[in-house]
């Protein structure tokens, strides 16, 4: 375990964030002018980038305080909006779990869609990585993901949206995403899955609190699951 | 909402959504996840990547999800898919995705 390979593990965490970036400034713009739009003071509108360091539970929740939604609402909402972090960490559990308590609660706070899928892609590509790399590797991508979530709600709040929407920039953001899921169709219980979860989160689309996304994830795993143990079956016993 | 009312549910959401990122992980510790759910969950990144790709890319002028065939995020989402299949390549992916949209928006 030398310092060296931790280093470039680190760099390489940090390099294949970096194309998932852009799409993620005019998002935080767009908290940061809805926090300011809302009435939040400088301290709360970026502050909550800080302490929640969640896109879209923080535009939800800015939106209901702005509507004067009950605050239990308001709590609510951000956590339900939330609760596909629970399926990552699980899923993540058996990588990073042995990481002293320090390391798991720093990691755990950064935890991102982004800074997910390209750590259990990694980990599930190369099963020889040792413990110190998974975490070098998830805190080189993770740090800048937060860095610029920081900046950009702060510029949002303080400049407002200067990006026009016709540069269309939000959508690096799918694209980012799709360039990750195609490589990791590897076979037909992951087509199957990534197929259910497109349908579902399309048919759940106008539920509230981002359900359809949590319900869509849900079906896509035990769909994969479902296809995976019924071809495996006669393999097993012939 | 006042002040103190905003920072009671700022905090509040920011402790409750580092239980959810924390949970397994913490649990992972001590206990083993049940055999079936370790194996469902590999098929966690191609469902939950896919869930949010398809109806972002299905987005409409609108705001809402239109299937037609002259919406370009469904145009350039098509045409990044077929690059990122032949490619694997992240950036490659990108600048076809964007370069398809910008286009067709410059177009229609």
């Amino acid at each position: 375990m030398s310092g060296e390979n931790l280093r470039q593990d680190w760099i390489d965490g940090m390099r294949v964030m970096l194309p998932l970036l852009p799409g993620t400034v005019p998002f935080g713009m767009i908290a940061g002018v809805v926090a300011s739009n809302a009435g939040l003071d400088a301290l709360a509108g970026i502050g909550q980038s800080v302490v929640i360091f969640a896109g879209v539970a923080q535009l939800a929740s800015t939106q209901l305080m702005a509507d004067a939604a009950p605050v239990l609402v308001v709590i609510l909402t951000g956590l339900v909006i939330n609760l596909r972090m629970a399926m990552y960490s699980a899923s993540l559990a058996g990588h990073l779990s042995a990481l002293p308590r320090g390391k798991r609660w720093l990691l755990s706070y950064l935890m991102t869609d982004q800074s997910y899928a390209l750590s259990i892609l990694r980990y599930t590509a190369r099963p020889e990585m040792s413990l110190a790399s998974k975490y070098a590797f998830y805190m080189g991508g993770a740090i800048p993901m937060w860095v610029v979530w920081l900046a950009a709600t702060a510029a949002g709040y303080f400049l407002g949206n200067r990006i026009p929407a016709s540069w269309s920039l939000d959508f690096f953001v799918p694209l980012g995403f799709l360039a990750l899921v195609i490589p990791a169709i590897r076979d037909r219980a992951n087509a199957i899955a990534a197929l259910t979860g497109g349908t579902v989160a399309v048919l759940g689309w106008e539920l509230p609190f981002n359900l359809g996304l949590f319900l869509a994830a849900l079906a896509g795993v035990a769909a994969g699951y479902a296809v995976e143990a019924l071809g495996s079956k006669p393999e097993e016993n012939a | 909402m006042d002040k103190q009312t905003i920072w009671f549910a700022i905090i509040l959401i920011g402790l409750g959504t580092f239980a959810l990122r924390a949970s397994f992980i913490e649990i992972g510790g001590r206990f083993a996840l049940p055999a079936p759910v370790t194996r469902a969950l590999r098929f966690l990144p191609a469902a939950v990547l896919s869930a949010i790709v398809v109806p972002a890319v299905l987005r409409g002028e609108a705001g809402t999800l239109y299937f037609g065939i002259d919406n370009p995020r469904l145009i350039a989402g098509i045409a990044a898919a077929l690059v990122a299949w032949k490619t694997k390549s992240v950036l490659a992916t990108l600048a076809a995705g964007m370069g398809t949209l910008w286009a067709m928006q410059a177009l229609l």
